[in-house]
């Protein structure tokens, strides 16, 4: 697998450091502090092209390669991990609109999705269905032209400024995926406060009040709304969730190399000491495997190869692994400094905790992959 | 072609359930596979055969066994046929 960027990707990764340096690292923290991604900041992520970045050029979008896809989100991520979730539920939930929707839904909502002038959200997650998604409990009854949803979907990632959700639901016991607008009748948006980690990504809980939604808004068939839309959307999801966490590893090995250069005991720079070395070399080595099974991915979805969305899965389970001990070793070698705050790598540790949650815990994909295991070697 | 279609289909899946199974058998229902090999028989299909699974192909029925998948693929090669797209096997 060749793995040299293109002229063009590197140029994108260039403008995608750029970026992120002068638009989103002086907002980073702050955001993390008061949990919440103020207006400024939003606006300047819908009006970049960021949003809109992969998706189809003819509605509007970017259309940019895996490879630069990924790296965009590496280096959102390795900045601001809210702002970087803000891009993996938009695109994820526009991805399932391009994939399943039909001319007539391409249509109403993609220019808009592309452009940054929606948000777009995804809702499959509730208060008692996490892992097991085909227990959701959520209900959709016909009525008409229309269906009626009730239920809650709880965890929605900017849900809070979402101005549509891919909402999934059960019809008579078969589940199915709607477009649902935020200023539907009987939906109430409330926030849910004080996470962990991703702290600005402005969570909300989803009430649903006998909603009507009209049946032209059904994405794919009835009985194929998790299997197909929710797995599609979350395919891309877990692709940016592995990239974004590498972006965490590299923020940590940025701050550890920084840190241990400048600070002394003993007499010595920190960076003068050999444990320490190691943990600079094992960042390295987490980052460097992190980044190349992403790469892979990336590859293997480019050629849209059958085994690109294990790889996929495999990629999110490292690097989000990786990151976490990564942050953890970070936060370890800034001593008391690194649990205070005033330096970013508690905020990358709780990130990166949240990484190994979303789209698919560690052990839902160490159950994906040790399947993927028994049969991985044929088909390579 | 269907011998040809049928033979690499049952390859595929044999190799991915690890087991001798019957044509018709449902891998889903028999809990052989989990859901995200739905994803992946959509992209074997489509990359193997050189065929486009529409939006409104994307129903487990067409990916459910053996059986099932080498229907799919034929109806979809026998309508790019019609409407005069060549079909490529490799
Ligand atoms: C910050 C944040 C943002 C989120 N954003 C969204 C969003 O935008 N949209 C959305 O729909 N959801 C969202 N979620 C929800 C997320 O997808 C779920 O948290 C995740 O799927 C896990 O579900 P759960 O929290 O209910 O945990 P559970 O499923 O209850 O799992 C609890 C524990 O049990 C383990 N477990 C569960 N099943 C098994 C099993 N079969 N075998 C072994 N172990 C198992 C899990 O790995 C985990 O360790 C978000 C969550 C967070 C924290």
């Amino acid at each position: 697998m060749d793995i040299r960027l293109t002229d063009s990707q590197r140029a994108y990764r260039e403008t995608a450091r750029q970026f992120t340096a002068r638009e989103l690292a002086p907002w980073a923290a702050r955001i993390d502090r008061e949990g919440v991604t103020p207006p400024s900041v939003l606006n300047v992520i819908r009006g970049c092209g960021f949003l809109g970045a992969a998706l189809p050029q003819d509605k509007g979008g970017g259309g940019i390669d895996e490879v630069s896809y990924g790296i965009l989100t590496e280096e959102v991520g390795r900045v601001c991990s809210s702002t970087r979730s803000l891009m993996t539920v938009h695109n994820m939930s526009a991805q399932a609109i391009a994939r399943f929707g039909d001319h007539e839904q391409q249509e109403r909502w993609l220019p808009d999705l592309c452009s940054g002038r929606k948000v777009v959200a995804f809702a499959l997650s509730e208060p008692e269905v996490g892992s097991a998604a085909d227990a959701i409990e959520t209900k959709a009854t016909s009525d008409g032209n229309a269906f009626r949803v009730s239920g809650t979907k709880k965890w929605i990632t900017y849900g809070l400024i979402a101005d549509l959700f891919v909402v999934f639901a059960k019809l008579e016991g078969a589940p199915i995926a709607l477009v649902v607008d935020r200023d539907s009748e009987g939906l109430r948006i409330e926030p849910v406060t004080d996470i962990f980690g991703v702290r600005g990504s402005m969570l909300a809980q989803l009430h649903f009040d006998e909603v009507r939604v009209r049946k032209e808004r059904q994405l794919g068939r009835v009985g194929m709304g998790i299997r197909f839309v929710a797995n599609v959307a979350l395919d891309h999801g877990r692709f940016s969730v592995a990239w974004g966490s590498t972006g965490i590893i590299q923020a940590c090995l940025d701050a550890c190399v920084a840190y241990s250069e400048q600070r002394r005991q003993a007499g010595r720079r920190l960076k003068d000491f050999q444990l320490i070395r190691r943990q600079l070399a094992n960042m390295l080595v987490d980052h460097t495997a992190s980044r190349a099974l992403c790469y892979r991915s990336a590859c293997l979805r480019q050629r849209r190869a059958p085994q690109a969305t294990m790889e996929t899965s495999l990629a999110k389970y490292h690097a989000s692994m990786a990151a976490i001990r990564a942050a953890t070793n970070a936060v370890h070698m800034h001593g008391a400094n690194g649990c205070s705050g005033e330096y970013p790598v508690d905020r990358y540790l709780r990130d990166a905790t949240v990484s190994g949650i979303v789209e698919g815990t560690h052990e839902i994909h160490q159950l994906a992959l040790a399947s993927y295991a028994l049969r991985r070697p044929y088909l390579d | 072609m269907t011998l040809d279609v049928r033979a690499r289909i049952q390859r595929y899946i044999r190799i991915a359930v690890g087991s001798d199974i019957n044509d018709e058998d449902d891998i889903f229902e028999l809990g052989l596979v989990d859901s995200l090999f739905a994803l992946e028989l959509v992209t074997f299909v489509e990359s193997e055969f050189g065929v486009v699974a529409e939006k409104e192909d994307l129903d487990i029925c067409n990916f459910c066994s053996i059986a099932a998948l080498v229907a799919f693929v034929e109806a979809r090669c026998q309508n790019d046929e019609d409407a005069g797209r060549t079909w490529t096997s490799d």
